[in-house]
């Protein structure tokens, strides 16, 4: 008993879960309005832009990631970084016009 | 496991790994070991075998190339035979040789610790490496027969052909696994276990060589995972993803292939980088020049590599975008690997050199490599390369970088190591004249291929025109002398390594590094004590009274 008290120092209430959790069903019913907007060529912009965030919201809350060390965190920024800088260059073969 | 349990011998030596067996005995000792240099050896043992597979390939499709026609197989079998060569030699040999083989005995050995980070999962990943290569093998025997598409596996053929291509695509995609897994374990090992002192600047430049290779190995590899599961899927279900004829896009798997692929010639490349930066200062007694500047092209090399893979698809159509961005990356790459070439040949200036055949294979590495990059840069030029596309030209330039490099590494690897890990020592004479022989035969059998290559001979091609034969039988002689001082070579390190001159003391060649400091062959802890670190490697007492006076000093 005396470790798990240990190993739950980090943890912060269920509140801010069901807060994450609000926010995601939010942003899901965001990205389902715009939609139906027409943004022209910015219509993937904004569906990725609330994307990111939600990824966001689930890495540092749900999985923790505010909480690990700072190692951690850019092992994680790393790959994201070179997973987005992929995608860049394999679009600059596509032509979305 | 302790080694204050363990009996120590007549001379006050503690038993070597090699003698000391743990809880199990005979053949399991060596199975179930989580000991990193056991692990070492018995990649050895494997990836070795598999090399031996390889070269045989190489040579018989060398002699069918003899005669412009057909000469000793069929086209369907030789089809089969450059895949195999393909395969084997990449996935199998190239891409683990140096990590698996030398960087899991010293890379804990170097950084003063007692094993890798994650012992088990060590052996995990030989687990997976067998059971992937032995499957490669498997599919050759099987109904259906080996793939026949290139080591590529390039869409639609790869789609249609019926040979076993889903079992070869299964063993790359396991191969991967245990790639990805010795990745991850030489990146915390790295980051976790050095000894007190050892910041990252005093780390040996193998150490840093392996970090940016397991960064690359980490994040690049599950791409290609990806999309040979990918091909798999298209195989059996038909889904449309990379299938014209379904609404696919063949170019999108040339990306996805080779976003790891290209990659993968840098986690091939830099250990070999690693282990020349480690031998040329031992033997020219020089501390290396420009230690920064070697560590940081090392991860410069990891970084631009892993963006250039486009370079591969310069003529299958890509937007104008693609080419230029993709061009000038390639360029780019063209300087943390020079940066390497010049402080290497900066180190050897001034210094006291000494040719043993750990060195004359390192001075070999900087040549061959040498006319492989410059090879390559000349293909980076858009438009050059659209007329050097699929000629042998390619095929000359990979065998320079990758075997006159990589292949190169491994060979010097093994004389510098050898005599650590089993305390015996070859005969350097023999070693010296196998040397030459691998030397002149490896030019005579790949310089024909960049002269075929200018004069239009296209790559993988059964029958060619009569007007190339000359070339085709130069490199074919080649072949024959190359094969003839593998063989020398191994026989020598082989029979050193059962009846070779027993070696006791600790620095065999001099070296700085933690290697040299424990005993040779190592204990299973690596060292008594733990280490303390207080320099930075590569201080060579060049000065023999300097020398004594920090002697008396410490």
């Amino acid at each position: 008993m005396e470790e798990n008290k240990v190993q739950h120092v980090h943890t912060p209430g269920y509140g801010i879960y069901f807060y994450v959790w609000l926010a995601l069903i939010t942003l899901t019913a965001l990205t389902a309005t715009v939609a139906g907007v027409n943004f022209g060529k910015l219509s993937i912009v904004v569906a990725l832009i609330i994307a990111a965030v939600k990824s966001y919201l689930v890495l540092t809350e749900f999985m923790h990631l505010k909480f690990e060390m700072r190692a951690f965190r850019i092992f994680v920024i790393v790959a994201i970084l070179f997973f987005t800088i992929l995608i860049v260059l394999l679009f600059s073969d596509y032509s979305f016009y | 496991m302790s080694s204050n349990s363990l009996a120590v011998d007549k001379s006050g030596n503690l038993p070597s790994y090699l003698i000391d067996e743990g809880k199990r005995k005979g053949i399991l000792a060596w199975l179930l070991s989580t000991d990193h240099k056991r692990i070492g050896i018995m990649y050895m043992i494997a990836l070795l075998s598999f090399f031996a597979v390889g070269v045989t390939l190489g040579f018989l499709i060398r002699l069918e190339l003899l005669t412009p026609q057909g000469t000793i197989v069929n086209p369907q079998a030789y089809n089969e035979f450059f895949t195999l060569h393909g395969v084997i030699m990449i996935f199998i040999v190239v891409v683990p040789a140096i990590p698996s083989i030398f960087g899991n005995f010293f890379l804990p050995i170097m950084l003063g610790a007692k094993d890798v980070a994650f012992p088990r999962l060590n052996l995990l990943s030989w687990y997976l490496y067998v059971v992937g290569s032995i499957m490669i093998l498997l599919s050759i025997v099987l109904p259906g027969g080996a793939a026949d598409t290139g080591w590529t596996f390039y869409i639609p053929y790869s789609v249609r052909t019926g040979t076993n291509m889903i079992f070869t695509l299964t063993a790359v995609f396991i191969l991967g696994f245990s790639s990805i897994l010795t990745g991850v374990n030489f990146l915390t090992t790295i980051h976790r276990l050095r000894a007190p002192g050892m910041g990252w600047f005093k780390m040996p430049l193998f150490a840093w060589s392996l970090y940016a290779t397991g960064w690359i190995q980490v994040l690049a590899t599950p791409i290609v995972g990806i999309t040979l599961l990918l091909v798999i899927i298209e195989r059996v279900f038909g889904v449309g993803l990379f299938d014209p004829t379904l609404g696919g896009d063949p170019i999108l798997f040339q990306h996805m292939f080779w976003m790891y692929s290209h990659p993968a010639v840098y986690i091939i490349i830099v250990p070999a980088m690693g282990v020349i930066s480690e031998i040329i200062p031992v033997f020219s007694r020089r501390t290396i020049f420009g230690y920064k500047f070697i560590a940081f092209s090392s991860i410069g090399i990891a970084v631009f590599g892993s963006l250039v893979w486009a370079h591969h698809m310069f003529a299958v159509g890509m937007s104008n975008n693609a080419e230029f961005v993709f061009s000038l990356l390639t360029f780019l790459v063209a300087i943390p690997s020079a940066i390497k070439v010049f402080n290497w040949t900066a180190t050897l200036y001034k210094g006291s050199i000494e040719l043993e055949p750990p060195m004359l294979y390192a001075l070999a590495f900087i040549f061959l490599f040498s006319i492989g990059g410059l090879t390559g840069i000349i293909q980076g030029a858009l438009n050059v390369d659209i007329y050097l596309t699929d000629t042998y030209f390619i095929v000359g330039h990979i065998h320079y970088v990758v075997f006159g490099g990589t292949g190169i590494g491994i060979f010097a690897a093994l004389h510098y190591w050898l005599p650590k890990m089993f305390g015996r020592m070859y005969n350097k004479k023999v070693a010296k004249v196998a040397f030459w022989i691998i030397f002149v035969g490896f030019n005579i059998l790949y310089f024909p291929f960049l002269i075929l290559g200018w004069l239009g001979m296209p790559r993988r091609s059964y029958h060619y025109l009569p007007r190339f034969q000359v070339y085709h039988v130069i490199a074919t002689v080649g072949s024959w002398i190359l094969v003839l001082g593998l063989i020398i070579m191994f026989f020598n390190l082989l029979k050193s390594i059962r009846s070779g001159k027993v070696v006791t003391e600790k620095n065999i060649w001099g070296g700085e590094s933690l290697e040299w400091q424990t005993q040779t062959p190592p204990i299973t802890e690596n060292f008594v004590d733990i280490p303390v670190v207080n320099e930075a490697p590569y201080e060579y007492k060049q000065n023999e009274e300097e020398f004594l006076e920090k002697e008396e000093v410490l």
